[in-house]
C-alpha cells in the first residue's frame, strides 16, 4: 500500500497519532513541545476527525500538573486521553503519574524531552525531564526521529492498551521535535489496524460510572499497602512481548521492524555502544561509516527503556562484544552513574547466572554522558567513544561534547572527522528572523520532499534574542536516507541572506572546496568583490568558491515584500542548486507560495509571486579575481575596554564559540555577573533616533517610553563638557529646579533596536516642519562612529544625585539612571519599560524573583544580561527560580530579608555599648521613608561597619556579616499573565494574603507571549489566541478586583502609554505600601499583532475604550480616612470595537470567524462597561465607608 | 400619479435613491430604506485599496515576529480560511438582494485595471442590478495633463463596460477643465449613466497635534447648486442617464432636480442626519406637491427646467454669475 509522504517535524508525527487515537487532550504549553498540543487544537477546531470518527476535545490547564489532573479524571472516566509535555512540566505531572499507572490505566503521554532547570533553565533537549520519571510505573519508549516519532507513537498507543501500563513516548527535544524530515505518514486504515477495539471497551467497562458504583483510589494502611503495590508485577512483566509483538505486527502492516533493543553493526563486534534517542541515529551513521573501515563495532539503540526486558537486551549484545560504552543524555549529580549505564551494569550482571548465559563474564562497561541541553553530538564523538573503548583501562563515567578541564571526564574528538557522504547535498541558510528565512526554507525542504525522490531533512536554529534575531537553516537531501542528527559543518551550498553577517559571522568555514556561495547584497555584480572582507575574499579563492549574488533588499523593495527576501533567495537557491529544473522549481515555489499564503488573499499571493520572478532577473554570478583585494576585517566581538570576564567568557558565547569553553570556565553554582548586556553591541537598528535640541522641550517621554533604555537625559554642571566631542549635543536645562546647568539627550545607537516608540510618544513638534519632532529617525550606519564616541562621553557625565530629584514625576524619574538596559526584548517591547523604570527608581537596593517567560528570557538568557548596576557597583540583583513558583520565590527572598534586618537590629541592641548609641539610634530610627534617608542609612552603615571591624566579639562579626540588610531592600516579584494568572496564581495568592512588604509587578500581555501566543485567563473576550482560534468566549479574570478583596493588598493597574505619570505614582506608592502590592502593567505585545512602534497609542486606546481602567486602591488611604481606591481614567470615551481592531489579534477573527467575531465584539462591549461600573461603583462604596457609613476597618 | 423614472434602464418606482454611505452596510437599513420608499440603494463602495491593504496588513502581522525564536515559531493559530478581499461585500449583495425588491447598485471604488474587472464581474455575478464606479482620484502630478486624467476615466470605463452586461454609472467629481467634452466622450463610450457630483472629503488640520486629519463634513442644501447647474446643462446633450447627488436634503431639492434634469436624486447626508424614516418625508413632501401643482408624472417635470428648456438658457452660464453678483447687496 502506498502511504502519503509527508515533510513534517517530530511534533507534528507525534500529534498526528495522538490526536487519531485519543478523545480528550488536556496540554499547558512549554517548550518544546507546544507544538504537539497547538497542532492537535488546531485539528480539532478544524472538524478533523480520530479514527473512531469523533473530534477530539482539546482543552488548555492552568499548569501541567493541572493537565495531568484533567487526564486523570478523563482517563478514570472511560475515555481515551493524553496530552504532550517536557521538562518542568513533565515534573509537575510525576504526582499523577504514580496515580495513573498504580491504577494501570492506559496512556500514551507524548514527550519532547528536554533539559530540567538546574543551575540555568535551557529549553533544549536531553532525557533529564523523563529520568527523572523512570521510578513512576510507566513505560518509557524513546524515537529517535520524526518517522520513528510516528510508528512508535502508534506502537505505545496499542501497547498501553493491550498491557494496562501507561506510557511515555519521548524523543529529542528541538533535535526530533522540530527537526523537518520527509516521511511515510501512518493512514488510519494503518491505525485502525494496530489499534485493538476490544482493548478500548475494556479500558471503557473499566471508567467510574455510577452505573457499576466502584471505589478507587483508598487510603491503605501497613498491613496491606505493600502486597497492594506488589499486584502489578504480572503487567509490567508483559509489557516488554506486548511491545515487541505490536512491533512486529507494525512491521508486517507497515514494513519497518522495530525491537525493543535494536543492534546495528558487525554481526562480530567487541565494542558496542548503548544509548537512546535521536543520537542512535548518528551512531549509525557512524558505525556503517566505520565498518567501511574494517572496524568491529555496532550500537544497540534501546527503544523500551522501561520496563527494562534483560532478556530482549542481552538477545540483542553480540556475544563477541567485550566493551561497552552506555551513553546517557542526563546527569544525575552523586550517583554511580547515570541511568541507563547502571540499567545495562545490572543487565548484565543479572544475566551472567545460569549455565546458558550468553557472558560468563562482565564485558568492560563504561558510561559516559553526551548531549545535554542539545550539546552537539557528531560523528566525530561517537568515534571517540569507540576509540576509547580501544583501551585496556577506558575512562568512567566520561563526558563527550565538552572539554571537563576540571574533572577530567571529557573525552577528546576530532572536530575535523567528517563522514557524510558526498552525494547528500548539504545548504545552510544564515538569515534573521525577521526576513523569513526559516520559513522559506521550510517551504523548500517540503518541496524537495514532496515533489522529488529525495530523502530531505531540515533543522533550525534561533539565537536567544528577540529582536534582531540570526537564524541558521540547516538543510540535507539527497538519494540516501538521511542519519545525521548533527547540524551541518560541511555545505555544499552557502546563503547569507543578510549582508551584515559577512563581517560578523564567518560562514564560509563551513563551506566545502567548490561550494556554492549566494550573497544579499545592495552591491552591484561588478563592484561586489571588493565590498566583501578579506577573510571572505581568501575563503572563497583558496576553496574556489563560486559566488552568486542578488539585490534581494531591491527586488523585495519593488514588489512590496518589505524587509522579507524569503521567497526571493528561496527562488535563487532553487535556481542555482538545480536540484529541479528551473522552471519547475519556480512552479512549485509558486504552488507553495499559493498553499502557505493563499488564505490571506491573492494581493499577498501575487506579490510573492513577483518577487519570485524577479528574484531570477536580479541573480548573478560573480566572476573571481584570482587575489584578495580586501582590507576590511572583522570588527571585535566586544570593545577593547571590556572586562576581562567579557571578552574570556561572554565574548566567545556572543560570537557562537561558546561550545569551546571548558568547563573551568563555567560558574559553580550558576551565578554570573550583572551588567553585561553593554558589552555586547548588536549594531540592529537601521535607523536611530536623533535628537534635536532646539525643538526639544525636555519631558523626559521618550527616555521612559524606550523598552532598551538606549536613549537617556542626564542635566549636569556645564563644566562637565569639557573635552566634549566635537559632535556632543548640549542645551541649557528648562527648568527651573537646576538653573544653569545644561541637558543632553543622548542615544546609544548601537544598542538601539530602531523600534521608533520614542520618536511616537515625542510630543514636541518642529513648528517649521511638522513631519519632524524633538527625535527624529535617522540611517544608523552613518552616525555609528561619531554616536559611539558621543555616547561614550555621555556615560561619564556624573549621574545627578538622587536626592535632587522629584521621582514622582516623568521628567525626575527619568534622570534616574536605568539599571536594566539593552535587553534582548522585541524591538519595541511593552514590558520592558515598566521593568526599567522600577530599576530607576529602586535598583540600587532591589531583588527582583522572575517568573520564567518573556522577562527571564530577556532578562537572564546568556549570553549577556541587561541588569547592571551603578558606579558604586549597587544594582538589582536577579534570580529565576521556576514558572510556578514566583511569588513563593520572591516572599522567601522578603522572608530572609526581614529576618536578617530583625537580626541586625537585635545585635545593635545588644551590641549598643560598643558601637555607642548615637549611631546605633540613628540607624534603628532611620525610617528610611526616601532617597535621602536611604543615602544617610547607607553612610551610617558603612560608618558601622568600620567600627564592627575594630570590635573583637562574636556578635560584632556576625553584625558585620549581615549589617547591609539594615539598609532597606526592595523585593520586586515580576513576570507575565501565564504565571500571575494561571500556573502561579495560587502561589501568588497566598502571597498576597501573607501581609508582606513584595512588590509584584505583573506585565500583562493577556496571552503567553513567550511560547507563542496561547491563550490566558487574561485573554480578553473576542481575542483570537492559540486554543481560542475562534475567539476566547469568555471574559478575562479581573485579577486587580480579587486582590482587592484581601483589603490591606495594594492594587494598581497601570498603562503607560495612557498615562505615564499615574505609572509612576503607582509604582511608588506600591513600593511605599508596607505588605504586598500588586500592579498589573498593560504591555503591548507582539503577540498582539500591532504595529509595535505605536504600541503606546495601543495602550491609550484600551484605556480609552474602559477595557483597561487605570486605579490605584491604596490601604494606607484608606486607613488615614483618605479615598482608597481611585479610579484614574475616564469612563469608556471609545467603543471597545475602536480599540479591539487596531490589534490582529481582535481583527483576525472577523475574517477567520466573522459571525463569532459579530457576537464576541458586542459581549466584550459589555465586559468593559461591566467591568468599569463595577470599579467605579466600588470606588464610591469605598469611599462611603470612609464616611463611616458602613463601618471601617 | 405616477412617480416611476426610469435610471441605468431599471424602472424604478421612485426618483429617491439613498447614495453610497454606511448605512447601507446593514442589510437591516437597506430593508428600512425600502419600507421608507427608497426606489434602489446604491452600497457603500468597495474599495479594492483596502482589501489589498487588509490582505497585506493581515500577512504581515500574522508572521511579524514568526520563525524568530526557538520558543515562539508563530503567534496566532491557523486558520485554514481568511474572508479576505471581497467576498464579504458580494455576500452582501446577494443578501440585499434576497431581503428586499427593489434594484441594488453596487459601487466599486479600484486602483488597478485588474481590480476594476475582476471586482466589477464579481458584483455582476453576486447579483448587483447595475454598477456604480466611483472613481476617487487626486492628480497630484505635474507631469500629468488633464487629457491623461480623463483617458485614465475612459479606460476603466471600456475595461468595465467590457466585462459585464449590467448597467455602468459613474461617479464624477466636477474638477474637469471642460465637463461637457468628457461626459461626451463617456457617452461615446456607452457609460448608462452619470452621477453628479462625488464629493471628495477633503482634509483637515489639527492644531492640537499639527496633523492632517480626516475629518467628515455631512453636505449642505447649498452643495446641490453644483449638480443642479451641470445636471441643467448636460440633460438632453447626452445620453446617459443623470443622477443628481450632494446637498439633497428636502422635497424641494429632489424637485428641482428632476426639474433640471436628473433621472434619479441621490441622498446621503440627509439620512445619516435625519434617519432612513426620512425618505419617506421627501417622498410624501414630492407627492404633495406635485398633487398641489398638477403634476401627474415625474416624467413631466423632469428636464423641464434643463438648459435646453428654459426660456433663457445663459442662466446657467457666465451671465447668470453676473447677475448674481448683481443681485447680491451687502449688507452695510
Amino acid at each position: 500500500m502506498s502511504r502519503l509522504k509527508v515533510t513534517i517535524d517530530g511534533n507534528n508525527a507525534a500529534a498526528h497519532i495522538a490526536h487519531k487515537t485519543n478523545e480528550v487532550i488536556a496540554i499547558y504549553p512549554i517548550t518544546p513541545s507546544s507544538d504537539m498540543g497547538e497542532w492537535a487544537d488546531h485539528w480539532s477546531a478544524e472538524g478533523k476527525k480520530n479514527i473512531w470518527d469523533t473530534i477530539p476535545t482539546v482543552i488548555e490547564m492552568q499548569s501541567e500538573g493541572g493537565a495531568a489532573g484533567a487526564l486523570h479524571g478523563a482517563l478514570q472516566s472511560g475515555s481515551l486521553a493524553t496530552t504532550f509535555t517536557a521538562s518542568q512540566g513533565l515534573l509537575l505531572m510525576i504526582p499523577n503519574m504514580y496515580k495513573i499507572s498504580g491504577e494501570l490505566t492506559p496512556t500514551v503521554f507524548h514527550i519532547a524531552a528536554r533539559s530540567l532547570a538546574s543551575q540555568a533553565l535551557s529549553i533544549f533537549g536531553d532525557h533529564s525531564d523523563v529520568m527523572s520519571t523512570r521510578q513512576t510505573g510507566w513505560a518509557q519508549i524513546s524515537s529517535n526521529n520524526p518517522q520513528e516519532v510516528m510508528d512508535l507513537a502508534l506502537i505505545a498507543q496499542a501497547a498501553t492498551l493491550e498491557s494496562r501500563v501507561p506510557f511515555l513516548h519521548f524523543f529529542d527535544g528541538f533535535r526530533t521535535s522540530h527537526e523537518v524530515r520527509k516521511i511515510e505518514q501512518l493512514s488510519d486504515d494503518d491505525i485502525r489496524a494496530m489499534i485493538n477495539d476490544e482493548h478500548v471497551f475494556e479500558h471503557r467497562r473499566r471508567a467510574l460510572t455510577p452505573d457499576n458504583p466502584v471505589l478507587r483510589g483508598s487510603a491503605q494502611n501497613p498491613d496491606v499497602y505493600f502486597q497492594g503495590r506488589e499486584t502489578v508485577n504480572t503487567f509490567y512483566l508483559q509489557t516488554p512481548k506486548i511491545v515487541q509483538n505490536a512491533m512486529d505486527r507494525f512491521a508486517k502492516l507497515v514494513g519497518r521492524q522495530y525491537k525493543l533493543f535494536e543492534y546495528f553493526g558487525s554481526p562480530e563486534a567487541e565494542r558496542i555502544i548503548v544509548l537512546m534517542g535521536s543520537g542512535s541515529d548518528t551512531a549509525e551513521e557512524t558505525v556503517e561509516y566505520l565498518q567501511n573501515q574494517n572496524e568491529d563495532v555496532g550500537i544497540v539503540k534501546v527503544r523500551l527503556f522501561r520496563p527494562f526486558s534483560i532478556e530482549h537486551f542481552m538477545d540483542a549484545i553480540p556475544k563477541t562484544v567485550k566493551s561497552i560504552a552506555v551513553l546517557d543524555r542526563t546527569k544525575e549529580p552523586g550517583s554511580i552513574g547515570e541511568p541507563l549505564y547502571q540499567d545495562v551494569v545490572t543487565a548484565f550482571t543479572e544475566a551472567l547466572d545460569g549455565d546458558d548465559a550468553k557472558f560468563k563474564s562482565l564485558p568492560t562497561i563504561i558510561g559516559g554522558r553526551y548531549g545535554l541541553s542539545s550539546k552537539e553530538f557528531t560523528p566525530a564523538m561517537v568515534k571517540a567513544v569507540f576509540d576509547e573503548l580501544k583501551k585496556s583501562r577506558p575512562k568512567n563515567h566520561f563526558t563527550v561534547g565538552i572539554i571537563d578541564d576540571v574533572t577530567k571526564t571529557s573525552l577528546e574528538f576530532d572536530p575535523e572527522f567528517d563522514i557524510e557522504p558526498e552525494e547528500t547535498i548539504r545548504a545552510m541558510f544564515f538569515g534573521l528572523g525577521a526576513d523569513g528565512t526559516v520559513g522559506a526554507n521550510k517551504n523548500s525542504i517540503k518541496i524537495i520532499g514532496e515533489e522529488t525522490d529525495n530523502y530531505a531533512q531540515g533543522y533550525f536554529v534561533y539565537d536567544s534574542k528577540k529582536s534582531g534575531s540570526m537564524t541558521t537553516s540547516h538543510l540535507r537531501f539527497g538519494k540516501k536516507p538521511i542519519k545525521s542528527t548533527y547540524l551541518i559543518s560541511k555545505a555544499n551550498f552557502i546563503a547569507c541572506h543578510q549582508e551584515v553577517f559577512l563581517e560578523k559571522l564567518d560562514m564560509l568555514k563551513y563551506a566545502v572546496k567548490g561550494a556554492t556561495f549566494l550573497v544579499n547584497t545592495h552591491h552591484p555584480q561588478d563592484k561586489v568583490w571588493d565590498t566583501l572582507p578579506r577573510q571572505v575574499q581568501e575563503e572563497i579563492i583558496e576553496k574556489n568558491i563560486k559566488l552568486y549574488v542578488i539585490d534581494g533588499y531591491k527586488v523585495a523593495r519593488e514588489t512590496g515584500m518589505g524587509g522579507r527576501v524569503n521567497t526571493i533567495m528561496q527562488t535563487c537557491f532553487f535556481a542555482i542548486s538545480g536540484v529541479l529544473p528551473k522552471d519547475e522549481a519556480i512552479a512549485k515555489i509558486k504552488d507553495a507560495i499559493k498553499k502557505t499564503y493563499g488564505s490571506k488573499g491573492d494581493e499577498v499571493v501575487q506579490m510573492n509571486f513577483n518577487a519570485v520572478d524577479k528574484a531570477v532577473e536580479n541573480l548573478h554570478e560573480v566572476e573571481i579575481p584570482d587575489k584578495v583585494t580586501s582590507t576590511i576585517e572583522k570588527p571585535p566581538v566586544v570593545p577593547e575596554n571590556a572586562p576581562d570576564y567579557v571578552k574570556d567568557f561572554t565574548a566567545r558565547i556572543i560570537e557562537g564559540r561558546g561550545d569551546t569553553l571548558p568547563v573551568s570556565k563555567m560558574p559553580i553554582d550558576g551565578t554570573f555577573p550583572t551588567a553585561t548586556a553593554r558589552w555586547e553591541k548588536r549594531n540592529i537598528a537601521t535607523e536611530v533616533p536623533v535628537w534635536d535640541p532646539d525643538v526639544c522641550i525636555q519631558c523626559g517621554k521618550c527616555v521612559i517610553a524606550c523598552p532598551h533604555a538606549t536613549i537617556r537625559q542626564k542635566v549636569y554642571d556645564p563644566k562637565h563638557l569639557e573635552g566634549a566631542p566635537e559632535t556632543f549635543k548640549s542645551t541649557d536645562y528648562r527648568g527651573r529646579e537646576f538653573p544653569d546647568m545644561k541637558y543632553t539627550l543622548q542615544v546609544a545607537v548601537e544598542d538601539c533596536t530602531g523600534c521608533v516608540l520614542c520618536v511616537e510618544v515625542c510630543p514636541a513638534k518642529n513648528k517649521k516642519e511638522t513631519r519632524l519632532k524633538a527625535i527624529n529617525m535617522q540611517p544608523q550606519y552613518p552616525l555609528r562612529e561619531q554616536e559611539r564616541e558621543n555616547w561614550d562621553f555621555f556615560l561619564k557625565i556624573p549621574e545627578i544625585d538622587r536626592r535632587q530629584v522629584k521621582i514622582d514625576t516623568i521628567k525626575g524619574s527619568q534622570f534616574l539612571e536605568p539599571l536594566f538596559e539593552f535587553s534582548g526584548a522585541c524591538a519595541g517591547c511593552g514590558e520592558t519599560p515598566y521593568v526599567k523604570l522600577v530599576s530607576q527608581l529602586y535598583g540600587d537596593r532591589m531583588l527582583v524573583a522572575n517568573a520564567t517567560g518573556c522577562s527571564s528570557i530577556y532578562g537572564g538568557n546568556l549570553p549577556t544580561t541587561p541588569w547592571t548596576k551603578n558606579k558604586d557597583g549597587l544594582g538589582p540583583t536577579w534570580s529565576n527560580s521556576l514558572f510556578e513558583d514566583n511569588a513563593e520565590f520572591g516572599l522567601g527572598m522578603r522572608l530572609s530579608i526581614d529576618k536578617n534586618q530583625e537580626f541586625a537590629r537585635e545585635l545593635l541592641e545588644t551590641l549598643r555599648s560598643d558601637i555607642g548609641d548615637e549611631l546605633v539610634d540613628a540607624i534603628l530610627n532611620n525610617e528610611q521613608k526616601d532617597e535621602a534617608d536611604i543615602y544617610e542609612q547607607r553612610q551610617k552603615v558603612e560608618d558601622l561597619k568600620k567600627k564592627l571591624e575594630k570590635i573583637d566579639k562574636p556578635k560584632a562579626k556576625q553584625l558585620l556579616n549581615i549589617a547591609n540588610y539594615l539598609v532597606k531592600k526592595s523585593v520586586w516579584i515580576m513576570g507575565g499573565d501565564g504565571w500571575a494568572y494561571d500556573i502561579g496564581y495560587g502561589g501568588l495568592d497566598h502571597v498576597l494574603a501573607s501581609g508582606k512588604n513584595v512588590n509584584i509587578l505583573i506585565l500583562d500581555t493577556e496571552v503567553y507571549s513567550n511560547t507563542g501566543g496561547q491563550m490566558s485567563k487574561s485573554t480578553p473576550r473576542a481575542a483570537v489566541a492559540k486554543f481560542a482560534a475562534s475567539g476566547k468566549p469568555l471574559p478575562k479574570k479581573d485579577l486587580g478586583l480579587i486582590a482587592m478583596t484581601y483589603r490591606d493588598v495594594y492594587v494598581a493597574k497601570i498603562a503607560m502609554g495612557s498615562n505615564d505619570v499615574h505609572t509612576v505614582k503607582a509604582i511608588i506608592e506600591a513600593e511605599k505600601f508596607d505588605g504586598p502590592s500588586v500592579i498589573i502593567a498593560y504591555s503591548h505585545c507582539i503577540a498582539h499583532g500591532i504595529n509595535m512602534a505605536k504600541g503606546m497609542d495601543n495602550q491609550k486606546a484600551a484605556v480609552d475604550s474602559g477595557h483597561w481602567p487605570l486605579y490605584r486602591y491604596n490601604p494606607d488611604n484608606r486607613k488615614e480616612g483618605k479615598k482608597a481606591l481611585s479610579v484614574d481614567s475616564k469612563p469608556p470615551k471609545i467603543p471597545f470595537e475602536k480599540f479591539a481592531y487596531m490589534e490582529t489579534r481582535f481583527k483576525m477573527l472577523t475574517k477567520s470567524h466573522p459571525e463569532a467575531a459579530k457576537k464576541l465584539i458586542k459581549l466584550a462591549q459589555e465586559d468593559v462597561e461591566y467591568g468599569y461600573h463595577l470599579i467605579e461603583k466600588m470606588a464610591d462604596i469605598l469611599d462611603g465607608k470612609k464616611n463611616g457609613q458602613n463601618g471601617n476597618q | 400619479m405616477d412617480l416611476t423614472t426610469k435610471y441605468l434602464g431599471l424602472t424604478l418606482k421612485n426618483p429617491i435613491v439613498p447614495s453610497a454611505s454606511p448605512l447601507a452596510n446593514e442589510i437591516a437599513n437597506i430593508k428600512k430604506m425600502e419600507d421608507a420608499g427608497a426606489a434602489a440603494v446604491v452600497l457603500e463602495s468597495l474599495f479594492e485599496e483596502q482589501i489589498r491593504h487588509e490582505s497585506k496588513e493581515l500577512d504581515h502581522y500574522l508572521q511579524f515576529g514568526a520563525e524568530s525564536f526557538a520558543e515562539a515559531i508563530t503567534y496566532f493559530p491557523q486558520a485554514s480560511d481568511y474572508r479576505i478581499g471581497p467576498e464579504e461585500y458580494l455576500e452582501h449583495i446577494s443578501m440585499a438582494k434576497e431581503a428586499v425588491d427593489i434594484p441594488i447598485i453596487a459601487s466599486l471604488n479600484g486602483v488597478t485595471v485588474g481590480g476594476w474587472i475582476d471586482y466589477s464581474r464579481k458584483m455582476e455575478q453576486a447579483g448587483a442590478d447595475a454598477l456604480e464606479l466611483n472613481i476617487y482620484y487626486i492628480p497630484t502630478s505635474p507631469k500629468l495633463s488633464g487629457v491623461e486624467v480623463e483617458n485614465l476615466y475612459l479606460d476603466i470605463l471600456k475595461a468595465v463596460k467590457a466585462a459585464v452586461k449590467i448597467p455602468v454609472a459613474m461617479k464624477l467629481s466636477p474638477f474637469f477643465s471642460s465637463l461637457s467634452h468628457f461626459t461626451r466622450r463617456l457617452d461615446e463610450n456607452n457609460v448608462d449613466g452619470l452621477v453628479l457630483f462625488n464629493r471628495f472629503y477633503q482634509p483637515d488640520i489639527d492644531l492640537d497635534e499639527l496633523e492632517v486629519i480626516p475629518n467628515v463634513i455631512l453636505s449642505t442644501p447649498q452643495a446641490m447648486r453644483l449638480p443642479l447647474r451641470w445636471i441643467a446643462i448636460l440633460y438632453g446633450r447626452i445620453k446617459a442617464d443623470l443622477a443628481g447627488t450632494s446637498g439633497i436634503h428636502t422635497a424641494a431639492d429632489v424637485i428641482k432636480m428632476l426639474m433640471v434634469g436628473a433621472n434619479v436624486t441621490m441622498m446621503c447626508s440627509a439620512l445619516l442626519r435625519n434617519g432612513i424614516p426620512h425618505i419617506s418625508t421627501v417622498l410624501n413632501g414630492l407627492q404633495a406637491w406635485m398633487e398641489e401643482n398638477e403634476y401627474d408624472s415625474v416624467n413631466l417635470m423632469q428636464g423641464s427646467m434643463s438648459q435646453k428648456n428654459v426660456s433663457d438658457p445663459s442662466s446657467f452660464e457666465r451671465a447668470n454669475y453676473q447677475k448674481a453678483l448683481q443681485s447680491y447687496r451687502p449688507n452695510v
